[in-house]
Formats: C-alpha cells, structure tokens, sequence
C-alpha cells in the first residue's frame, strides 16, 4: 500500500462497475448519484445505499409476511410496498431490482399469487445479488479512498 | 395554283421541321402542340381537298376547251366540205346553163333536145353530186304559149299537174335529167318558191335558192338552185330590165340537201359523235331547218356555230353542230384529284401518326425517366437507410468493444497484451470514425443535411479545434497558430458544428501530414482577397530579393515559422498589407463599416496552410473525390480514408463558398475556402471587443504589452489574441529593439508605453540571449519613478526542462505560454502570470449548467416531500449539491405542518405518490392555506410589507412517469412544475428556472 496500489483498486472498481452496467444491474442513476458525492458529503453514496438497503430489507419482510398469509387478499397493499421498491431502487440506479418490481407489480396488479410469489424470488434473489455487489464496490472504494489518503508530494 | 402548291408545300415542310425539332429538343414543339395535332390533321385534310377539288375543276375546264375546239374545227370543217361540194355543183350548174344557152339558142335549129339533155346531164351526174336531178325551163311569154304548146305537142301545166291557167310568163320544163322526168311540162313559176326564184335570179343573173322544202320526189328537204340562161350576150354592166329581157329560160336543180348532207358526213371520221344541223337564217328570227331535226336531244350545253356560204347572197346558212352526248365526265380529271387527294390523306396520315407516336415516345420516354428517377432516389434512400441502419447496428456494438478495450486497459496487462489491446482501440475508433464519415457524406449525398442558422462565435470555435490538435502538433513541434481578421464579425450566423468539422478536417489533414515548420489558419472577409493580391503582385515586380532571408545557410521565408509555403500569400509581405490596411480602415473609415454593415451576409475567406508533404501532382485533380488519397501508401503511413476532403467540400458548398488548394510537394499545401455567413444584427459590429470580452475575461483591458518576435506573421498572430484580451500591443521584432523601446519609454516618463508585461517569443530569446541580460540589467527604478516591473513571458511551442530552467534564470515568469495560443489558454497564463482576476476565472470555469443552477439554488431553501427515503435522500443530496438547504418531509401531512404560515421555504418539491396524502392534495391543502393567508393579509395591510406579494410557495412535482396527462393533473391542483425523477442537471434546471433569480455567486 504505497499509493501504488489506489491505481490498481481504482481499476477493480472500474472493472467492477463496468460488469455491473454491463449485466443491467445498475444505470446511469448511480453514476448521478456518485456525482452527487463531494467534499461536503463525502459518503453521501454509502449512506443513500445503507439506507436503501435497510428500506429494502423492511419492505421484502412486508411482502414475504404478506404472501405468505394463507388468506391473503390485500394486493393493494402489496402494490404500494412495491411501488416503494420501485421508487427506491431506481433512485440509486438498481435496474435490475427495479424492474422485477415491475413484474412484480404487474403479477399483483392480476391478484396472481403464484406470480407474485414467483416475483419475490427473483426480487429476493437480485436484491441480495446487488447487495453483495455493492458492498464489495464499497469495500475496494474504501480501500482506494485509503490508498489514496497515502499522498506524495506532486511535481507540477 | 403556283400559290397553292406553295402554301401546301409549306405547310407540309413546316411539319417536317416541326418532326425535326421535337425529336431534337426533346419535348419542346410537337409536344406543346399536341392538342393542335388533330385539328392539323383536319386542317391538312381540308386543305388537301380543297385542292383535289381544285384540280379535278382545273382539268375539267382543259378537257372542255379542247373539247369545244374538237367540235368547232369539226364543225368548220364539215361546213367547207359541204360548201365546197356545194359550190362545185353550182358550178357545174353555171356550166349547164352556158351549155344550154349555146347549143340551144345560139345554134338554129337547136342543137339540143331532151333526149341529149337527158343523157348528157345523166352522163355528167357525177359532177354534181349534191343535186338530185336538173331541168332546163323555157321562159314563154303568154302570147307565145300556143306557139310554144303547139310546136312541143303539149299543154303547160301547174305543179299540180293541171293545164296552167293564162299568166303573163311560162316556165315550162322542156328538159329534164330523168331522175327529175316527172317535173317536165309542168310550170316552174306556178309553184311559189319557184317563182320567187326564178324572178330573182333573172334579175341578178346568178343562181339563187329557195328556202328549204319538201321535196316532190323524195319528200326529203331540199332547195331548188335556180340559174338564169340568157339568150344573148348581156351587155358588160346589164341592168336588171335588160337581163330580164335577155332572160330565154332557167335551169334549175333540187338539192337534196338531207341525203347530200348525211351522205358527206357519213364520209368523215367522227361522224357518230356529231350531231349537225343546218339552218337557212335568212330570215334570223325564224330560222329554217334544212338538215337535222329540230328537236333532238344532245348535248345542248355546247355547239359550235360555221358560217356556210351557198353563193347566193341572198340567203344566209348556217350550220350547228353539237355533240350526240353531254360530255363524258373526265375520269382522267377525276382519279388523278382523286389520287392526289388520297395520297395527301394518306401523307397527312402518316405525320400525323408520327407525330402522335414521337409524342408518345416522348411521353413514355419521360414517364421513364421519372420513374428512373425514382427508382434511383428509392435505390438511394434504401441504401441510405440501409447504412443508416448498419452504420447504427454497427456503432452499437463498437461502442461497448470500445468501452470494453479500455476498461481492458485499466487492468493488468503484460506489455504485448496491452499493445495488441491498444491496437485493437486504435483500429476500434478508426472505424467508428469511418462510420461517422460515411453517414455524414452518405446525409450530405440524401440532401438531408440541414445546415443550422444560429449564431456563434467564430474565433472561440477556431480556439477550440486549435486545442483539440495542440498535443499533436506539440509533439511533432509543429507550429499551430490562427489568425482571424478583426474586420470578421465577432458573432457570425450559420452552423458552427460543420464549420468546426470543416476546420477540424483540414487542420487534421494538415496535422497528420506535416512533420515540421507551421499549420497557420486564417480568417478574413473574402473581399481583403484583392488587395492582397496586388500586394503580391507587386513584390513580384520588387523582385521577390527580399523574400529569402539567409540564414544559418538556409532559405528563411517570412512566413509563420519560416519554412517555405506552398502559396506566398501568407507570407508577411502580403500579410502586412492585410494587417496595415486593417487598421487604417479599422480606425479611419466609418463609411466602410456602415456599407459592410449593410450587406446581409458576410462572405469569409479562410486558408489553412500547412508545411508538410504536399499533394503530388498527379493527386491533385482527385483530391476532393471520395476515397481518394494521394497515393495508397499515404493511407498505410498515415491512415485515414480520404473521404474527409469529400465531405468538407461538400459543406463548404452548402455553406455557399467553394474550396480549392494549392499544393506543391515537399513544401506544403494551402487549402482555402470561403464560405458565407449571417450578420448578427444584435450584435453592432462596434461592439465586437465587447462581445468578444463576454467570454472571455475582461481583467486585462488596457494592459499594454510587448511582443517579441522576429518573424512578423507570428508576431501578428500574436497581437492578434492579446488584442482579444483587450490589451495593447507593440512589436518588437528583437529583444534589444524591446528593451530599447521600454527603456524610452522609462526616462520619458511613459509617454508612450510603459508594458506591463514582454511576451518574448522563445525563438528570439535563444537568437538573442545577450539581449535579455540587458533585461535584466535595466534598473527600472533608476528615474525615480516607481514602476511596476513588467513580467516577462515566454512563448513556446515546445520546451524542454532545460530551456525552462534556463528561462527561470533569465528572469522569465513561471508559467510559458505554450503554443498554440487560445485567447482563453493565454488569458489563464496571464492570471498566473500577473496574479489577477484568478477567483472569477475559477467561478467562470464552471460548467455552464451547472454554475447556473448554483446561481440559481444557492441559499435557497427547500422542502424535499417524499415518503421514500432512499429517494428523499437522492433529492436532497442533490439539491444540497446545488447549495441549497433542504428540509425534507416523509409524508404529505408532515409537509402541511412546515409549510404553516409563516414559514420560510422557497421551494418545495413533492412527490406524487405517497400512502395517506399523495402530492395532488397536499399541494391542494397548501394552496387552500395559503389562499386563507392571503385574504387575512389583504385585510391587515401593515402585515404583507414584510413580505411582498402572496403567499405562493412553488410546488414542484416529483415523478417517475412524465405522462402529459399527469403533467396537466400536477397544475390542475395547483403545482408550478415537475421534474422528472430520478433528477437531471437539465430537466432540474428548466422547472426552477422559472421561479428564482439568479443570484450572483459571489454573494454567497
């Protein structure tokens, strides 16, 4: 770690980005939202994520506890959890996520129970995907962010 | 008849002339007439009719002539014959009479008795063919009529044969022919006619005729001839009592004028057409038939009328002849007008039908090439398409080929991967480029390239191709420099991306192919063309001795970077004229501008010239085709497809301007254009620094400088973009000049100049080193005046470490002002440099968007509704970005509590879907509220002083989907706007635009 290595993490994250777009897990809404982050708010990324991810995990218990009830009947409700997820998830560019949610949606919209239960699978399934992903994002960011803390006096 | 040939002759001509013509100049007469043709047709027709009609009366009239001549020289003919044959048994008769007179009366006894006579006269009957029989009458007084009686043994007797009753005279016949033996005895004078005839022919002594009459004999019509004998010789000049007195009888002969007539006709040709009639007109009113019937029929149209002469002239005949039949019809006359007439028809027929065909070929033939047309226009815009789409399905692809190469850079790679990876890149954006050009030319080709009408700023344009080559032609070291005309207009109309691509595209091709010395690009009004060159004219007559400096034994041409160029016209010696007359004209003539203001448009002259390998000769012609390099080994050299020339020229054409080049090899190429641009009208031309200043910064107005330079075109260029910064400029063309200058100017108390800052071209500063020693052994200070020292400035294109220390040492600033120079580049050096003015440029730096927003949100405050966190989180961050301050609501309820009244937000933005209140009605509660407000306010006047107006907080709607029907519900319920989530710099931008002012950045 002699500041050589921030050029090497810079690459990882890069690399790692790239595969991200590149599979259709995240959108240019991620890349506004790293913009976003600045001196002034320089975790501004990790704290919007965190936040999501704790949003998430609230709104996924809402939807597992409401299928799984045995008479259950309530898809408006459903629907509005999922337009949460919705808003949410194409707030910080997860595109992936964002559209289960619409098929989701669209499987609630038509009181299709076996639709919807197959939906959260796959929601459950992508969101976790994403998850791990951007916690490694943030790792080699954290990383880097210390690598780079190691500065050398530039020549101009 | 010779004018209606001719007329016909001349219709039919101008019909072939007009076949001529329309099969020449394509649809031009037979075409344009084409509803006429029929009524040509008829025209000609009628004509020809006309005519035939004309010919068949014309021939008809010649056969009638000729007809009527056949008849009269028959007629007469006939009427010569007949008086002939007649006058010779006249004769004959005359003979008789002499014969009977001697042998009768002269011999005693008479020699003659009716036996001799009878057989005399039946003897020489042949000789008078026309009388059927002759008698001879004795003339017998009544007192001699018993002598007379008894001597011959007979009575006299009348014509009826009955004794005659007592006259005073007898005629009885005493002899006769015998063919006439009944008549003898009888008395001729007793028959009327007879006796008539007897007493006139007595009287004249010559032989007379009766008028025609029936015959005894024959029944036949016939006249008597009646011939006096006298008995002895009549005196020389008798009267008519002594031939009357010498009167012994009368010979007489019937002329059996019927069967005479017919037997001499029935000898002569043509008998059975003729129908002759013979008339005794003595008597004209009532003419006497003596031959034909009275009533027959023929042709009564024509007869010929033949005087006929018996040699009575006492009685007048004539005969009249006519045809048995009317006049055939002539079908001669008839089948040749008849012919003549089909043949014309069929003529007329067959021009005309050549001429319907020609109009239909022509018809086809352009229906052809319309469909031609289109066929190729559809061929084309398939093609066009079809690259469009493969252009399109191609780029794709690259794009993510692109993006994967470098991302494949990023990672660790061993020197021969990451060489083959970068060639993989290079070859990548080569041929994106490719597809690039291709589609423009392919737009170009379609006609669908529009060129935009805005306006814009020309020499920032320039400033920025120049930048984007300045690393290029900085490692090459080639010199890069523009120059632009004052007198060109500071904002001009018309499409600044093609102009920057037609810049770019020859800048690049003049960066990729010189290796050394300048690319010089300059700008001036396409009229400073003439003076410039009579100013080349005339160094022509000064000989050129002043064009090649030598130096260090090589040719040094006062050009930018003195390298020989293709086209002198750049050279200082006309450049000077440009520049010279520039500011006579800039500052002198008031006129000029008025009139270049009146003009619409501006027509610029731009040249682009370069110091590398030229264009061979044999290339030169083909220079602007498509695909076409000089050679195939300038692509393997230097790559590139050589289309870029193609499509330049084609948007130099559009522009309205043409392109051409002078090129000579191995010393460079001079590309030059000019094209047409839009004056603003907003911008006065007086005003151009101003303009000028706007984007640029204004801090160094009324600095004064001085540039160092040896080679004038340089130190013009220069001057040039100091001048943009507003600063004053002298040149020097040596630092001892300079320094010289600077130092009068320092004891002269800066009459003139006192620089605040020496831009010392590195060229000269190495030239003349020792010059800058005395720089520095200048003491400014020495005339007691506190001066400034003025900072000195290195211009380069390229510097080594080295030199710079060097520099430094020298006295130099640190910062070099590197070529090639842009107003905005140098005017940031200059900051450095002199240290002013650095906190704006910062602030000016910003992007454009953005820094308006900044201005826009900074210090506002604004309340973020949204029952979603995460996305509450992004609005705010984003704001917050923008310098605003945020408060931020979870639900349509907590946004009603802060926006009680009063409160103090300047914005709110509210999402739409939310659990419990949605935006719609919270906005609709907050109106209502405020709506309250406003009333209680108006009531109570003191309390609004604190804020003006109502209260009206704008609303904002923040929403996902950006359906027009929701954008109408968001103002239905009293909401200001929306912007579209997740947000953008844009879109954010246009909906709060409307609502605040910008403010200053520096106040906050």
């Amino acid at each position: 770690m002699l500041g050589l290595g921030a050029d090497r993490l810079r690459a990882d994250m890069n690399r790692l980005l790239a595969f991200l777009f590149h599979q259709g897990i995240l959108d240019e809404q991620y890349l506004q939202l790293q913009q976003l982050q600045d001196e002034s708010s320089p975790n501004f990324v990790s704290e919007v994520v965190n936040i999501y991810f704790h949003e998430s995990e609230k709104l996924l218990r809402n939807l597992r506890s409401l299928l799984m009830d045995r008479e259950f009947s309530d898809y408006k409700k459903m629907g509005i959890h999922l337009n949460q997820f919705m808003g949410s998830s194409s707030s910080i560019g997860a595109k992936r996520v964002r559209n289960v949610c619409v098929a989701f949606r669209a499987a609630s919209e038509q009181n299709n129970r076996a639709g919807c239960l197959r939906a959260l699978e796959l929601l459950e399934h992508e969101y976790c995907f994403l998850k791990n992903k951007l916690h490694e994002l943030f790792q080699i960011e954290q990383q880097r962010v210390l690598a780079a803390g190691v500065r050398y006096p530039m020549q101009n | 008849m010779g004018l209606k040939q001719q007329q016909s002759h001349h219709h039919s001509v101008a019909v072939k002339v007009n076949e001529q013509m329309g099969t020449k100049r394509g649809y031009t007469f037979i075409q344009a007439n084409r509803a006429w043709l029929p009524k040509f047709l008829l025209l000609w027709v009628m004509v020809m009719a006309f005519l035939s009609t004309w010919i068949y009366k014309k021939m008809d009239a010649d056969n009638k002539v000729r007809r009527k001549e056949v008849l009269s020289s028959m007629c007469d003919q006939r009427a010569r014959m007949l008086q002939d044959q007649f006058s010779v048994s006249v004769n004959h008769v005359h003979a008789l009479a002499i014969l009977v007179s001697t042998f009768h009366y002269y011999k005693n006894p008479s020699a003659i008795d009716q036996e001799t006579f009878a057989e005399y006269t039946a003897r020489t009957a042949f000789e008078r063919p026309l009388l059927s029989g002759v008698a001879y009458a004795e003339r017998v007084i009544n007192s001699e009529r018993e002598k007379f009686e008894r001597q011959h043994g007979w009575t006299i007797k009348t014509m009826e044969k009955e004794p005659s009753p007592i006259r005073d005279e007898y005629a009885p016949v005493i002899f006769s022919q015998e063919t006439v033996s009944y008549i003898e005895s009888l008395d001729m004078m007793s028959g009327e006619e007879d006796r008539e005839n007897i007493l006139r022919a007595r009287a004249t002594g010559k032989a007379v005729l009766t008028s025609p009459f029936r015959l005894l004999g024959s029944h036949h019509l016939g006249v008597v001839l009646t011939f006096p004998v006298y008995k002895s010789k009549l005196p020389p000049t008798p009267t008519v009592e002594e031939r009357i007195e010498a009167t012994a009888g009368y010979l007489g002969g019937a002329f059996d004028v019927e069967s005479l007539v017919e037997n001499l006709l029935g000898q002569l040709a043509g008998n059975q057409e003729i129908l002759v009639n013979v008339y005794d007109v003595t008597n004209p009113s009532d003419p006497l038939i003596m031959y034909g019937h009275q009533n027959q029929d023929g042709d009564l149209a024509l007869l010929h009328e033949s005087k006929l002469d018996f040699g009575d002239p006492f009685r007048r005949h004539q005969m009249i002849c006519r045809y048995h039949q009317k006049a055939p019809t002539s079908w001669t006359a008839l089948t040749t007008a008849f012919l003549f007439f089909v043949i014309c028809l069929l003529v007329g027929y067959i021009l005309y039908g050549a001429a319907i065909h020609i109009v239909k070929v022509e018809d086809d033939f352009h229906e052809m090439q319309e469909l031609k047309v289109r066929a190729e226009a559809a061929d084309v815009a398939k093609s066009q398409q079809f690259l469009a789409t493969v252009s399109h399905e191609i780029r794709t692809p690259m794009n993510g080929i692109l993006g994967m190469l470098a991302l494949l850079l990023d990672t660790d790679l061993s020197s021969t991967q990451r060489d083959y990876a970068q060639t993989a890149q290079v070859c990548g954006k080569a041929l994106i480029t490719l597809i690039n050009e291709v589609l423009d030319r392919a737009k170009i080709e379609a006609g669908k390239l529009e060129l935009e009408t805005v306006p814009f700023n020309l020499r920032s344009i320039l400033d920025d191709v120049l930048s984007l080559f300045s690393e290029k032609s900085r490692n090459k070291d080639v010199e890069l420099a523009v120059f632009v005309s004052d007198k060109v207009p500071a904002m001009v109309k018309g499409d600044p991306g093609r102009f920057r691509q037609i810049i770019t595209n020859l800048v690049g091709n003049s960066v990729k192919f010189t290796e050394r010395g300048h690319i010089f690009v300059k700008v001036h009004l396409a009229e400073n063309a003439k003076p410039m060159v009579d100013a080349k004219g005339e160094t022509c007559l000064n000989g050129g001795s002043d064009e090649g400096l030598l130096i260090s034994g090589a040719r040094q041409f006062k050009t930018l970077s003195g390298y020989e160029a293709a086209d002198e016209r750049n050279s200082w010696d006309s450049f000077k004229h440009l520049v010279a007359d520039e500011e006579s004209r800039y500052d002198a003539s008031i006129n000029m501008t008025v009139a270049d203001e009146a003009s619409e448009n501006v027509t610029l002259m731009v040249s682009v010239e370069d110091t590398g390998i030229g264009i061979p000769l044999i290339a030169q012609d083909r220079v602007f085709m498509p695909f076409m390099q000089a050679d195939s080994s300038t692509s393997r050299n230097y790559g590139g497809t050589g289309i870029g020339l193609s499509i330049t020229k084609c948007l130099v054409e559009l522009m309205g301007g043409h392109i051409s080049f002078i090129s000579r090899p191995q010393v460079g190429s001079t590309f030059s254009f000019t094209a047409v641009f839009g004056r603003c009208r907003k911008v006065p031309y007086s005003d151009a620094k101003k303009s000028n200043a706007e984007d640029l910064p204004s801090g160094f107005r009324g600095l004064k400088a001085i540039v160092v330079d040896g080679k004038p075109v340089r130190a013009a260029v220069t001057r040039y973009h100091l001048k943009r910064l507003g600063i004053l400029v002298e040149v020097a063309s040596s630092v001892k000049i300079a320094a010289s200058a600077c130092g009068k100017n320092g004891s002269s108390c800066g009459s003139k100049i006192q620089p605040d800052i020496i831009l010392v071209e590195k060229d000269s500063w190495l030239s003349g080193e020792d010059g800058s020693l005395s720089f520095r052994m200048m003491d400014w200070k020495q005339n007691g005046h506190v001066f400034k020292l003025p900072k000195m400035t290195l211009l380069a294109t390229n510097i080594t470490n080295a030199e710079l220390e060097k520099a430094k040492a020298a006295g130099f600033a640190d910062t070099t002002i590197m070529k090639p120079m842009r107003a905005s580049m140098v005017a940031a050096c200059l900051h450095q440099v002199l240290g002013i003015g650095k906190k704006r440029q910062a602030g000016k730096d910003m992007p454009n968007g953005s820094s308006v927003l900044q201005s826009l949100l900074c210090g506002k405050k604004i309340l973020v509704v949204d029952d979603n966190m995460v996305n509450r989180r992004v609005a705010a961050g984003a704001l917050k970005k923008f310098g605003a301050a945020v408060e931020c609501a979870e639900s349509g309820k907590a946004a009603l509590k802060l926006l009680q009244l009063p409160h103090s937000f300047d914005a709110c933005f509210m999402d739409i879907q939310m659990p419990e209140m949605d935006g719609f009605e919270a906005t609709r509660r907050i109106r209502k509220m405020e709506s309250q407000a406003n009333e209680q306010m108006n009531g109570g006047l003191d309390e609004g002083s604190a804020r003006k107006g109502e209260w009206h907080v704008p609303i904002l709607a923040m929403t996902a989907d950006v359906i027009h029907a929701t954008y109408d519900e968001c103002l239905k319920c009293g909401m200001d706007g929306y912007v579209s989530k997740p947000f953008e710099e844009e879109n954010l931008y246009q909906a709060v635009a409307k609502f605040f002012i910008a403010k200053p950045i520096s106040d906050s």
